[in-house]
């Protein structure tokens, strides 16, 4: 059913091809692996800017702390790498010894391993399952739709709605990174988890072959992300959140409770954005309370704006661009511009130019970077258009009836 | 006749101001009523405390055969329980086709989980309304696209889908032409054959052809109720509404 929409298979199409064109190049050296891990991170950062346009750009709650539930995906599988990395670093010399080594010894020696930096070798109890990968995998989707359900719930019962919300999820954001940013937060301060490239049990597999192996996983996911919100939007599900971003209170009135529903889409996208970060932050290597920080959260909002909101392939182009846009000029891949009294470097200016597009979409192509796929298939844009009641087409005929 | 609507006693004030002052109200199983009243004299605050916008600061407001109480109860669960409001301006989800306005209004499951997993084919339900308001031919067209006479009609239609037993209509024959006004009071008459329809209306003429009892509305307390013939000859009526020189 939702295969049949041209716009899923087009999407679908186009994702393969990426993938596959990327992989032969990367397996001929054409391409770098650092390429193939920028790619297999955009693909993450784009499955999150799915779940902003889920929240924002169909539901209508301008969401300003999605990105947290990236970063606290990242952190809980950070953790089991860490921990499974440094358990085969400590082993060797434990087991030099006469006596196998204790559980306590084991663990005082990962402790002092992974928390020296915070001048500590306790293991704090949030590390009570960090060597498992299925409990931290679990706890990767689980906290973050915890999270999100006590907020939303608390938020969304007592009616709190447009820049209020915001304001709360930023708030929220500024306080988990804040926290996270103490050194006896027990994940290791502003150091946050490092070394995540780093697989266990794949350690003489080459980086090259890890990042297509991840560069697929990230294409699945980002494909079953696609499919799943498009069966989200679609249908009397996809109406009604349609229906609670332009009139909510009509919607109640329809006998829908617009706070459950405004809780699942909540709750469901932390979710997904959770998994989403636990498949990004292998590939980036390193998760600091920076990534949690509320300004990561209000890029995500800037990605799906200059994508396009409401609808789902507009979120993936607005994420890819401005993200691979993003490395490009502050990798130094875009050549300074010497002015004669000033030299731009864009390492500096990336941010400014940044700015600047959001201004310009916003002004003058509120549909986004995705409003220009209805110049190309000549589909008029929803929502936006000479509408009305005094322009309805179909007036003039009413009146001569 | 049992009454399918009860409001007695009910009274509720905005910063000191009485909105509605101890009014009572009510309303058979099957029965048109119209509603009428200067402005300010508390017709919408009257809709609000019924369907669940605002609660009553004293007062019950009983429903159905159970009488079960309805303040207390969330938007959701009194439109759930049965209770439709159309509002003055029409309120369609223009982004959405006339189909997906239909397909949410009609009678289903409503919470989320049932709506997201259970997908039965609703299309031809919506069709058959879609006939009955006259949209037939304009299934597939947004919302926003219609006139302003058809998207009171669709609203009507989203009314009737939900099968709710009692419809509570705010002027519903605002802004419309004569042609669209005698279309909407047909479709007011037919539905208030199975069901209790209230309609608060301005327009005196519209009231005349609805053709039912009416209930004087002032300052908050029914003045006058009965036939409006009956109705228009009561000298406090005359005196407060009538007589004025508004936009009745």
């Amino acid at each position: 059913m939702i295969l049949r929409k041209p716009s899923v298979l087009i999407f679908l199409s186009a994702l393969a091809l990426v993938t596959i064109v990327t992989t032969l190049m990367a397996q001929a050296g054409l391409v770098s692996t650092s390429f193939v891990k920028l790619l297999g991170k955009t693909l993450c950062l784009a499955i999150a800017a799915l779940a902003m346009d889920l929240v924002w750009g169909f539901t209508g709650i301008l969401s300003l702390g999605h990105f947290a539930f990236f970063g606290i995906g990242g952190y809980a599988i950070g953790m089991w790498l860490m921990w499974d990395r440094t358990e085969n670093i400590v082993m060797p010399s434990l087991t030099g010894g006469p006596l196998p080594p204790t559980p306590f010894q084991i663990e005082e020696a990962i402790g002092t391993q992974i928390f020296g930096v915070v001048g500590s070798s306790d293991v704090p109890w949030l590390w009570s399952l960090a060597g498992s990968l299925p409990l931290q995998l679990a706890a990767a989707v689980l906290v973050p739709g915890l999270i999100a359900l006590i907020f939303g719930w608390l938020a969304f019962r007592s009616r709190v709605t447009g820049v209020y919300l915001s304001i709360l999820t930023q708030a929220g954001t500024l306080a988990l990174s804040l926290w996270l940013f103490q050194n006896d937060s027990g994940l290791r301060g502003n150091n946050g988890l490092s070394g995540l490239q780093n697989i266990p049990g794949l350690r003489d597999v080459a980086q090259s072959v890890v990042s297509l192996w991840f560069l697929w996983a990230s294409a699945i996911a980002l494909a079953l992300a696609y499919l799943i919100a498009a069966w989200t939007v679609s249908g009397r599900f996809g109406s009604v959140l349609r229906g609670i971003r332009d009139d909510e209170a009509r919607v109640r009135f329809l006998g829908y409770e617009v706070e459950h529903y405004k809780l699942a889409v909540f709750t469901g996208t932390a979710m997904v954005t959770g998994l989403a970060g636990a498949l990004y932050y292998p590939q980036a290597g390193i998760v600091n309370p920076a990534e949690i920080a509320p300004i990561a959260s209000i890029y995500l909002a800037v990605w799906v704006a200059i994508g396009g909101r409401g609808r789902l392939y507009g979120a993936v182009i607005g994420a890819a661009v401005v993200s691979l846009a993003s490395s490009w000029f502050t990798g130094g891949g875009a050549p300074a511009i010497n002015l004669g009294f000033y030299v731009i470097k864009w390492t500096d200016w990336w941010l400014v130019l940044l700015g600047f597009s959001f201004v310009l979409v916003t002004l003058f192509a509120p549909k986004g970077l995705g409003g220009l796929v209805d110049l190309w298939t000549g589909r008029r844009a929803r929502g936006i258009g000479p509408l009305g009641p005094d322009q309805g087409s179909l007036r003039g005929k009413e009146e001569v009836a | 006749m049992s009454a399918l609507l009860e409001v007695s006693g009910v009274s509720k004030s905005f910063d000191g101001f009485k909105a509605i002052d101890n009014l009572s109200f009510s309303i058979g199983e099957v029965e048109l009523r119209a509603v009428i009243g200067p402005n300010g004299a508390g017709k919408t605050t009257f809709m609000d405390l019924v369907t669940g916008k605002t609660r009553p600061d004293s007062g019950t407001i009983r429903y159905g055969s159970l009488s079960r109480s309805l303040t207390g109860m969330s938007e959701a669960r009194i439109a759930q329980a049965g209770i439709g409001r159309k509002f003055q301006k029409p309120t369609v989800f223009e982004d959405q086709t006339v189909v997906e306005n239909l397909v949410m209004a009609l009678k289903s499951p409503r919470n989320p989980f049932s709506v997201l997993i259970r997908r039965p084919p609703q299309r031809d339900r919506a069709a058959t309304l879609a006939e009955q308001i006259g949209l037939d031919d304009a299934l597939d067209r947004r919302a926003g696209e219609l006139s302003h006479g058809q998207k009171q009609w669709l609203e009507i239609g989203m009314l009737l889908a939900q099968e709710p037993r009692v419809l509570l209509v705010d002027e519903p024959a605002a802004g419309m032409t004569t042609a669209e006004r005698e279309k909407t009071t047909q479709m007011l008459v037919d539905a208030a054959r199975t069901r209790a329809v209230v309609v608060i209306e301005h327009d005196m003429d519209f009231v005349r052809r609805l053709n039912c009892r009416v209930t004087v509305l002032h300052e908050g307390c029914v003045l006058a109720e009965g036939p409006l013939d009956h109705v228009c000859a009561d000298p406090r009526v005359i005196d407060v509404y009538l007589g004025r020189d508004d936009d009745a």
